[in-house]
């Protein structure tokens, strides 16, 4: 993973609260067996219509979100599945942040692993966010906040060690992997008791 | 000692390195359950990195979510949907043998859902840690274990190291006092409980499920309740062990027999929570008060009595569910016409639902133009089912009698519903496309499944059964 520092975009806004996975990218594209080229099924059938066009009712089709990495959400974003295919599906789409009030726990746990911003605001903010699409932010991870284009700032708090894991490239396999001598203590006085 | 919450016994007897303000805790994992769905891209992530399985011993796969439920065609093939599928449960099965895993496929006995086989073969048992990749992994916590779902890369995780890095959840007590009224079952509780504390009501929780309506439940129905916690949010349910838990345990496959076996119960038996330990937050929910309970929108939170109205939309995102739905606000879902059942999925395919789906068919024909499906949760089940002659009652109904597995729960095996039809469906969610793109889903117990199978219509279950008991 690479480190990430800072991300600067214009904000995509996906109003609907609880926003399960399942519409991030429905269950029958679940049969592949790598991480790749999800991007093209990510909302999928909110996005398309039936003949296979893009709809023109869904917000992120709409030529002033194109090019947006950072994702203002509903609250209760990536409830359901647990399927890590959700945030490879949003990365491969270009989202690189996701703000709400409030990440359903799994979805926010991978999306982080795997290098997607899922960041908790304020509600006060995120209404404010919601109801401004296409503004201009800058997402600093290392000093946690949100810069906002009028020198207003969002403050927002990672876990720790996610935070840390970001900041510097740090893969969390890695880092279990170096913990072998405790798990293997713990092995041993399982069986032991 | 400070008296603890069942949920902190299990924790702390599993904490390989504490958690410290920088690092989450290290926790051991006691059981692995794999699938073909979330599985392949961890065992690539170890293949790359070169790493070996740390204990292929705690590790049990099967085959569930893209395997048709269709039996064999003439020349022994399986009837997949698609090659993909196919192609996903060659690669399980190759990654098993190559890695050493125990795989329940096509050739056992005891192949099945992950969640229904895991406690058939007493391989879910109190005070365990237990992940999968998959969110309903929270069905074994009806055994008092520690049971959640996690993502792909965790999958990683546990193959490579046993463990899993977590910040420590909170907990939150739910108290169901009192006794559900007859006819009223297991999946009406989750389904009130899910409405009353909301679809996020639970995350950042562990929830344990407490009180005489639980304790009063048989295994199969804390299953049902435990199963939809993540319906709520909450990664976790916990139902504390007792005798019910025990004696549905003894004997099974993967328990310990013998002396050992009573020694394992005494432990058991301290799994509960110590008088005046403390929860993070409570909440108090009246069985009595629990009705046949429906969903109407297009999540487990939108739930209601049937018979009570559908409640106006407050915002955007409500009216879109209501539209979706094409639910009345002010009209009860009861009544509303039916295309398709399904009675299966980890929530509602054991012996005893699908016991409880075949009461009410009894001697009865499912309405024309309703297609029914019901898929038994495991190949013993299957296997019991057709012992007691179940089978023949759903068939003689008009229902499809299936092979094992997830179908129409996630709709990912070619089992479906059309654009626009009407599914009441004994599954978990309801979510937008769920069984089908464009298909509209009502979640319900297994006797409200088959009680609106006969009507054509969501209906009433009770009226059925009341006629059959007079
Ligand atoms: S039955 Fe449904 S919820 Fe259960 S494991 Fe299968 S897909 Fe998941």
């Amino acid at each position: 993973m690479n480190p990430i520092t800072r991300l600067h975009s214009r904000t995509a806004v996906l109003a609907d609260e609880n926003i399960d996975t399942d519409r991030i990218i429905p269950a029958r594209f679940l049969t592949t067996t790598t991480r790749e080229g999800l991007g093209q099924l990510c909302f999928h059938d909110w996005r398309y219509q039936a003949d296979g066009s893009d709809n023109p009712a869904f917000p992120l089709n709409r030529p002033e979100a194109r090019g947006c990495s950072i994702l203002v959400a509903g609250r209760n974003f990536g409830c359901g599945s647990s399927r890590e295919h959700a945030p490879w599906a949003l990365l491969d789409y270009g989202i690189q942040a996701v703000l709400c009030s409030e990440i359903a726990d799994i979805f926010r746990g991978n999306a982080l692993k795997n290098g997607l911003l899922a960041i908790v605001i304020d509600e006060l903010e995120h209404r404010w966010l919601l109801k401004h699409p296409g503004i201009e932010l800058a997402i600093d991870v290392r000093e946690q906040y949100i810069a906002l284009p009028d020198g207003g700032r969002i403050p927002f708090r990672l876990e720790p060690f996610a935070r840390h894991c970001l900041l510097n490239g740090v893969d969390q396999l890695g880092y279990l992997l170096q913990q072998g001598e405790a798990i293997h203590r713990y092995e041993q006085q399982e069986q032991a008791a | 000692m400070t008296s603890r919450t069942l949920f902190e016994k299990v924790w702390d007897a599993h904490v390989v390195l504490a958690e410290t303000a920088d690092t989450p805790a290290v926790i051991y994992v006691d059981l692995h359950l794999v699938h073909e769905v979330t599985s392949p891209q961890a065992f690539s992530e170890l293949r790359e990195r070169g790493l070996p399985l740390r204990r292929p011993d705690r590790m049990l796969a099967t085959l569930d979510h893209s395997t048709p439920t269709l039996p064999t065609n003439a020349d022994g093939s399986r009837p997949y949907a698609n090659a993909e599928a196919q192609a996903q449960v060659a690669q399980l099965e190759a990654n098993c043998r190559e890695f050493g895993v125990e795989l329940h496929g096509w050739d056992s006995a005891d192949r099945g859902i992950v969640h229904v086989i895991g406690p058939e073969l007493g391989a879910t048992q109190p005070g365990m840690t237990i992940v999968c990749g998959d969110s309903h992994t929270s069905t074994h916590g009806a055994f008092g274990a520690l049971a959640f779902g996690i993502g792909t890369t965790e999958v990683g995780h546990v193959m490579a190291t046993q463990c899993l890095l977590q910040r420590r959840p909170k907990t939150m007590a739910i108290h169901v006092d009192g006794q559900l009224p007859p006819g009223v079952g297991a999946k009406d509780l989750i389904l009130h409980i899910i409405g009353t504390i909301g679809v996020d009501g639970g995350t950042g929780y562990v929830l344990e499920y407490r009180g005489a309506a639980i304790e009063a439940l048989s295994m199969d129905e804390r299953m049902t309740v435990c199963n939809m916690s993540i319906e709520a949010g909450a990664r976790a349910g916990l139902i504390a062990p007792d005798e019910t838990t025990f004696a549905w345990l003894k004997d099974r496959p993967r328990v310990p027999q013998g002396a050992a076996w009573d020694a394992a119960v005494t432990r058991w038996r301290a799994l509960r929570s110590d008088d005046g330990a403390r929860y993070d937050r409570e909440v108090r929910i009246d069985a009595g008060a629990v009705k046949p309970t429906v969903t109407y929108g297009t999540h487990p939170g939108m739930a209601i009595a049937m018979d009570a109205p559908v409640p106006a939309a407050t915002n955007a995102q409500e009216r879109r569910a209501l539209d979706y739905m094409q639910s009345t606000p002010g009209q009860p879902m009861q009544g509303t016409p039916v295309d398709v059942v399904f009675v299966g999925s980890c929530t509602n395919s054991r012996l005893s639902d699908l016991r409880e789906a075949a009461r009410v068919l009894h001697g009865r024909r499912i309405a024309q133009g309703v297609r029914m499906l019901v898929v038994p949760g495991s190949e013993a089940v299957r296997r019991d089912a057709e012992r007691e002659g179940l089978h023949h009652v759903f068939t003689a109904a008009g229902a499809e009698w299936r092979v094992p597995g997830c179908s129409m729960c996630i709709a990912m095996n070619g089992d479906l519903a059309q654009p626009g039809q009407l599914v009441v469906s004994t599954s978990n969610r309801n979510f937008e496309g769920r069984q089908g793109k464009g298909a509209r889903t009502v979640l319900a117990s297994p006797a409200t499944a088959a009680a609106s199978a006969i009507a054509g219509r969501i209906a009433d279950p009770r009226e059925y059964l009341v006629e059959v008991a007079a």
